[in-house]
């Protein structure tokens, strides 16, 4: 019996570690976005940030206005004034305003799809990015990204951050290789906004897209209580039930 | 099995696991058959549809496609709308009593503006698509026709304002579509006003 | 409930009527009143039950998704979404499907390690683990097909990966990878196999191994804990002393552990869907990408301790092939289970400490092999993988001599159980 508790023992413990073993693998080194994706009034701003800032150049083609209106309690009227701009159809989904041909031609690569960002990359992934932007003239955009070194994507926000200039160090890293990594951001021409409201900005944004990539997980979440008590009450009775039949056997 | 058992209590919880259980089986099935319910894409496919009216003549009819069906606009001329009246006596349903349409359509016209017919064109016995037969004694339908629809599949008769004739197949008026004037010329389908779309 | 008929003759009414003309009321006595089943059985027993309750989900949920998705490489990744967006409760039908692919391979593993443990291989019952261990293997091909359909670039690049071992065996390689593949890539073509072999052929295929499986057990009747035939003992009636009717105790059992099984199950579901990355990938929320291969790519948690002991063999004599054909013998070895175990009993509870060594040895094996194929081939995981694909095959390759040289301890004529 010693053998058959151990093995329970290791079996429980691997059911455990993996999953754990897993999640450490998944984590990333970036410091955490921070985001809620119950906060309404931050998800609200943060639709209002997705329009104006991103869809220009970035479609949500699987997110319909509607659906954003009626998760985020926003009336149709507001709806169609302050949020649509590429089209006139609150059922329709969000398409960039940029055509693609002249995306490719202007970026050379298309702006992806943003619908599943957050959850392809991280929303702290999609908060250190929009963090990373820094003054680089050997870039045609004129910036470069900590995050995405290369990105095509110009820094779109520069007028609110402001122009950040990166400090670099060099130090020896593993197996006589050299690490270059980043020391410090100074931000050398302020924005229109203060770093505070900036990462606030940044927040709102990266909650809207969090929300986008899985518009029904506040529900699900919600949902899964009122089950999880079900199943609590079904298991009580199925337990009693088995205790009461298991009487009869000696 | 020597032990003294409490029946009462095994009814007891045989009753309250198996209803728990029938319980959570239902609640369990219950998305299974909502997710036949059209989806979103359905119905933004589904969504209400402007037509513009501007270049429809009068005496003329005008066919689009809404929900996958044939939605028929006729203007009528001022003759096309008295001979709604000496259609009457014949009709089954003069007073659109048993057919479906919007209240603002049930009168003699069947429209919000008599000028203008919005009607689906899904005859009202097996669903074909009838025939616009305008032109009174039209030969092809019969010697005494007073002008109107008339459905190839099962011969229903409709007039021109889509009441259907005795003695016919077909059991009802043509049905009409919910729709709305978004100004004298363009017309919204699907829809009783423009602010519910 | 199933007690209720009093025979076959007397029965009138529809019952009566139904029973006449088929073999109802023999079938329920066969298969759950009257399967006598062993008293002693613990929770690892309910494995079994599990899985083939999840087999249900997986069907059930797998018709609902099939009616939404669309299996061609253009849309295939717009449909699932689609299904999660716009399909009314098409999420929770979406996510209750890939949580219970997971599910599928945790109570199947439990149920061969259980097997393992307690040798319910073993005569007569080699035949109900070799139908077992081709369901195994068809559920394999199962999860690795269904992965590619949501045509995420992780769905992608697995199947590449995968496809790809068909590729290292020599001269029919390059021509048998074509053939599975239907085209010179994983494409729209493959997509579309793959869909009609995962939401047709193999779950028929596998729907009728578990009857068959379930067939062969009840012919043979359930081994337990103990290791020991409880027909050997019978009472006066013929019946097993240390059997009890599969309804109604076990169904009430089973009944419990399901509920338990569902509040694990549904909080992943509404909770964590994605489990951390362990069940739905991050790269495969992104469509498939040719061009670009996701920055580290290793299978589903499942398949891991495989994918470890295929990287563990280096390439040899110019050919990639022997890491293949070492998984491949993974798999193949479990098949020979019942004649590598030579032991006087069944059950590890009275087999000796070598046996018990070797048996714990294996299960921190295959956890340890599975950690190895989740993790980028660097630091200690490529050492760690060899040492332990080694010790995977002496696991069963020296069984027939451990098993037979380990000391035993005398076996109960009556099993082990103790009253509520």
């Amino acid at each position: 019996m010693r053998t058959e508790r151990l093995a329970r023992a290791v079996v429980a413990a691997a059911l455990l570690v993996l999953p754990l073993a897993a999640l450490a693998s998944e984590g990333g080194s970036y410091p955490p976005a921070g985001n809620d994706v119950r906060n309404r009034a931050s998800l609200q701003r943060g639709a209002r940030n997705f329009m104006n800032y991103c869809s220009g150049c970035h479609s949500a083609k699987f997110v319909r206005y509607d659906r954003i209106a009626h998760d985020l309690v926003i009336p149709e009227a507001e709806l169609k004034a302050n949020l649509m701009f590429t089209s006139d159809k609150p059922y329709e989904t969000i398409r960039a305003a940029m055509p693609a041909d002249d995306a490719k031609r202007w970026f050379g690569t298309m702006p992806p799809d943003l619908s599943l960002m957050a959850r392809a990359r991280g929303t702290d992934y999609l908060s250190a990015f929009l963090h990373g932007f820094y003054a680089d003239a050997t870039r045609p955009t004129g910036v470069n990204n900590v995050v995405l070194p290369g990105t095509a994507m110009p820094h779109v926000l520069a007028d609110l951050q402001g122009v950040q200039q990166a400090t670099f160090v060099t130090r020896p890293g593993e197996g006589g290789t050299q690490v270059t990594e980043l020391e410090k951001f100074e931000l050398a021409q302020p924005g229109s906004l203060s770093p505070e409201k900036y990462d606030e900005f940044v927040r709102d944004t990266v909650n809207f897209l969090e929300y986008i990539g899985e518009p029904m997980q506040v529900e699900r979440r919600d949902l899964g209580v009122w089950v999880m008590l079900f199943l609590l009450v079904f298991s009580a009775f199925s337990y009693l039930l088995y205790k009461e039949y298991w009487k009869d056997v000696h | 099995m020597s032990e003294e058992l409490d029946q009462g209590r095994r009814q007891l919880l045989v009753a309250a696991t198996s209803l728990t259980g029938a319980v959570g089986v239902v609640l369990t099935a219950t998305p299974f058959l909502a997710s036949w319910k059209p989806s979103a894409r359905a119905k933004a496919l589904g969504a209400p549809i402007e037509i513009d009216l501007g270049k429809l003549e009068p005496g003329a009819m005008l066919k689009v496609e809404w929900r996958g069906k044939p939605v028929w606009v006729v203007r009528r001329t001022p003759e096309m709308l008295k001979q709604l009246d000496q259609a009457t006596p014949f009709l089954l349903d003069p007073g659109s009593d048993g057919s479906v349409q919007p209240d603002y359509a049930k009168n003699t016209a069947r429209a919000r503006n008599p000028e203008y017919f919005v009607v689906l064109g899904v005859c009202t016995h097996l669903g074909c698509s009838p025939l616009p037969k305008f032109a009174a004694a039209d030969v092809t339908v019969s010697a005494d026709w007073p002008g109107g629809f008339y459905c190839p599949c099962h011969g229903s008769k409709f007039d021109l304002a889509g009441r259907v004739f005795k003695g016919v197949p077909a059991p009802a008026n043509l049905a009409v579509p919910p729709y709305t004037f978004l100004s004298d010329s363009r017309i919204l389908v699907g829809a009783d006003s423009a602010q519910s779309a | 409930m199933g007690t209720e008929s009093q025979g076959t003759t007397r029965a009138g009414g529809l019952w009566g009527w139904v029973t006449e003309r088929f073999p109802l009321d023999s079938m329920l006595k066969e298969h759950l009143t009257e399967y006598w089943t062993p008293k002693n059985f613990n929770l690892w027993y309910a494995f079994g039950v599990l899985a083939g309750i999840v087999l249900v989900i997986q069907i059930v949920t797998g018709i609902f998704l099939t009616m939404n998705y669309k299996p061609s490489a253009a849309e295939a990744f717009a449909s699932v979404e689609y299904i999660m967006r716009d399909v009314e409760w098409g999420w929770l039908i979406r996510y209750l499907h890939s949580t219970g692919a997971s599910a599928f391979f945790v109570v199947v593993y439990l149920h061969m390690f259980r097997g393992l443990m307690y040798g319910s291989y073993r005569a007569p019952r080699e035949l109900v683990w070799l139908v077992g261990m081709v369901i195994f293997l068809c559920l394999m091909a199962e999860a690795f097909m269904g992965y590619l359909l949501p045509w995420g670039n992780m769905s992608y690049w697995g199947a590449q990966v995968i496809v790809s071992l068909f590729g290292t065996f020599p001269i029919i390689g390059g021509a048998l990878v074509e053939w599975i593949r239907g085209d010179y890539f994983i494409s729209d073509i493959t997509l579309n196999r793959f869909f009609a072999l995962h939401v047709a052929a193999l779950p028929l295929v596998l729907a009728g191994l578990a009857a068959a499986h379930i067939l062969a057990l009840h012919h043979v009747g359930s081994l337990n804990p103990d290791g020991i035939e409880i027909h050997d003992e019978l009472d006066e009636r013929g019946r097993p002393k240390d059997g009890v009717a599969f309804h109604p105790y076990f169904t009430v059992k089973d009944t419990f552990v399901l509920s338990v099984f569902l509040i694990i199950f549904c909080a992943i579901v509404f909770f964590a869907p994605t489990a951390g990355g362990m069940f739905l990938e991050a790269p495969n929320f992104e469509p498939a990408n040719p061009m670009q291969t996701p920055p580290h790519i290793a299978p589903v948690w499942y398949f891991t301790p495989f994918y470890a002991m295929l990287r563990a063999v280096p390439s040899f004599l110019g050919t990639q092939v022997w890491g293949v054909l070492v998984m491949f013998a993974a798999i193949a070895v479990l098949f020979f289970l019942p004649w590598l175990d030579r032991s006087p009993v069944k059950s590890v509870r009275y087999k000796g400490p070598i046996t018990k060594f070797a048996l714990a040895t294996f299960a921190v094996t295959m956890v340890v092999l599975g950690l190895c194929g989740m993790k980028p081939p660097v630091g200690i995981y490529p050492s760690l993988a060899k040492i332990f694909t080694v010790v995977y095959f002496a696991f069963f390759l020296l069984m027939p001599w451990y098993s037979r040289l380990d000391r035993t301890k005398p076996v109960p004529r009556r099993v082990t159980f103790h009253a509520h």
